[in-house]
């Protein structure tokens, strides 16, 4: 079959909105926030129009939109939500009942500080901040991924060894406001692509029925199925990879975990999660055009966390800076992909060094003298020069006292 | 009833149903709710008119009514909440001590 490209520009919300279209879910249940409220505006606009079957519950805050989705989820539809920042935070301990539900809700996340000050701007504290609740986290790196990942969140939500609800995140404003090109799939090929959804209950089968959000704790089995969650978590690092190459038969866009650039011969390397990642990438390209033997990580699951993988794929570095978007206030641990990271690597014979860059609180750009900064601190300390500081602020203002 | 629970104790968690969904309803009524009670609701027939008021106020369906008639309280399943002592229109129930009442009955 030949299939004609279609390129368009569309702001990151658009082309979530438009993977939403494809995937034409039961039912999307939704509160605005900046920056995700164009998301909502622009599908709950194709909702009214009938371009969607799904029916669209505009709900009174986001701990209500959670809960019509977990609703809806049990009761067998394919089920979508999207938020930001203090949405998230309002979400909170329906989050847990979602992925502990085993509720393949796929949500969307525009990545935005969390107050206070009030900042409408990027960071990555609010989807960190629920890193411990079971969901499935698939960073985004532009528009194109944002709209390719939400379509494959559909798929890896439903797998049968999965079952876990999954967030999409994107950057606040340099993903979600920005007009970016990207590549469309046709209809018929994204909706092949997503199929159909067989849930193996429905609270509306009356035929078959079924008891849901059931009270565990005087048998207490609690425990075992905190285990079945972490159990789909592993199947999940499989899945991912499955789904992404799937994916890339259907539209020649492959994805894995994570994307090593020049990571085969690299000596120094960058990990970073988003749009950071394009800043990265060009640098890192002038870099080896300039013979530094320099590679970067885009980690793009950071939900199951590729440990193993990462491993193989850092033997031979000798250091490695990590860029964390958001902190984790612990004191001078540094910030949440960082202590992964180091983690993952202890038990590594030869493991690099690994130092930490928190960048970007509040939407503060990551320039490209900033990413220089990176890179000039990784090629003096391959060079032999020790580590004066492993956790740097990157871009703080440090100037009069 | 199909599901067979009785040895749920050695299950492996990966025999669990996902999410603890139960899928073979009405399997409360195996689920003794009765020794959550602190206080007794003790019924004393002689003053009861049959108004069923209890019987329709009872959170639990734990009062027990034949051809019409209460005859007892279920309590497997009362959990004491004295609701139906307060709403008896005859006084006719009254809530007891539930170790008291237990240390009697072991007698
Ligand atoms: S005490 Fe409460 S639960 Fe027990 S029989 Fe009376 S109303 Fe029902
Ligand atoms: S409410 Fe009192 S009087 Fe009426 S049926 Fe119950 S015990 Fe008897």
């Amino acid at each position: 079959m030949v299939v004609t490209k279609n390129t368009v520009a569309l702001i990151g919300t658009d082309a979530v909105a438009e993977a939403m279209r494809q995937i034409n879910p039961d039912v999307v249940a939704a509160y605005p926030i900046t920056p995700q409220t164009a998301i909502v505006e622009t599908f709950s606009q194709m909702a009214a129009d009938g371009i969607v079957k799904t029916n669209f519950v505009a709900v009174e805050s986001e701990h209500s939109a959670m809960s019509a989705a977990i609703g809806a989820a049990a009761a067998g539809g394919r089920v979508m939500t999207c938020t930001s920042s203090q949405g998230l935070g309002f979400m909170w301990e329906l989050l847990y009942i979602a992925s502990g539900l085993r509720l393949p809700i796929v949500m969307p996340n525009v990545n935005r500080a969390l107050s206070a000050p009030i900042n409408i701007h990027c960071d990555h504290s609010d989807s960190m901040g629920a890193r411990d609740s079971g969901w499935i986290q698939l960073f985004s790196e532009n528009a194109q991924e944002a709209y390719d990942n939400t379509l494959q969140a559909t798929r890896i939500a439903e797998h049968p060894d999965i079952l876990l609800p999954v967030m999409v995140q994107l950057d606040g404003f340099i993903i979600s406001h920005a007009v970016d090109r990207l590549e469309l799939i046709h209809d018929d090929i994204a909706r092949e692509f997503v199929g159909e959804l067989h849930p193996a209950y429905s609270l509306l089968n009356s035929s078959k029925p079924a008891s849901v959000g059931n009270f565990d704790s005087l048998y207490g089995y609690f425990f075992e199925f905190k285990q079945q969650q972490e159990e789909g978590m592993r199947n999940a690092l499989q899945v991912i990879q499955e789904v992404g190459k799937e994916f890339g038969k259907a539209t020649g866009r492959s994805y894995g975990l994570f994307e090593p650039v020049g990571m085969d011969d690299a000596e120094i390397a960058i990990i970073a999660l988003g749009s950071a990642c394009g800043t990265v990438r060009s640098e890192i390209e002038c870099m080896r055009e300039a013979g530094i033997p320099i590679g970067m990580i885009k980690l793009r699951s950071f939900r199951p966390f590729p440990a193993a993988e990462l491993v193989r794929v850092l033997e031979g570095v000798k250091v490695v800076a990590v860029m964390d978007r958001s902190d984790s206030f612990a004191g001078g641990m540094g910030g949440p992909v960082f202590m992964e990271l180091r983690s993952a690597l202890y038990d590594m014979p030869n493991k690099p060094q690994v130092i930490n860059y928190i960048y970007g609180l509040g939407g503060r750009d990551l320039s490209i003298e900033l990413t220089q900064k990176v890179i000039n601190d990784l090629e003096e300390i391959a060079g032999g020069k020790e580590v004066q500081q492993k956790v740097n602020y990157l871009g703080l203002r440090e100037g009069e006292e | 009833m199909t599901w067979d629970i009785h040895d749920i104790q050695k299950w492996s968690w990966r025999k669990h149903p996902l999410g603890g969904v139960i899928e073979d309803p009405g399997n409360s009524s195996k689920f003794k709710t009765g020794g959550w009670r602190t206080f007794r609701p003790v019924r004393n027939a002689l003053n009861c008119n049959q108004c069923l008021i209890c019987y329709i106020y009872c959170p639990d369906s734990s009062i027990i009514v034949e051809d019409g008639n209460v005859t007892g309280i279920n309590y497997d399943f009362c959990k004491g909440c004295g609701i139906c002592a307060t709403e008896c229109p005859r006084d006719a129930i009254e809530m007891k001590d539930e170790g008291e009442e237990t240390d009697k009955q072991n007698k």
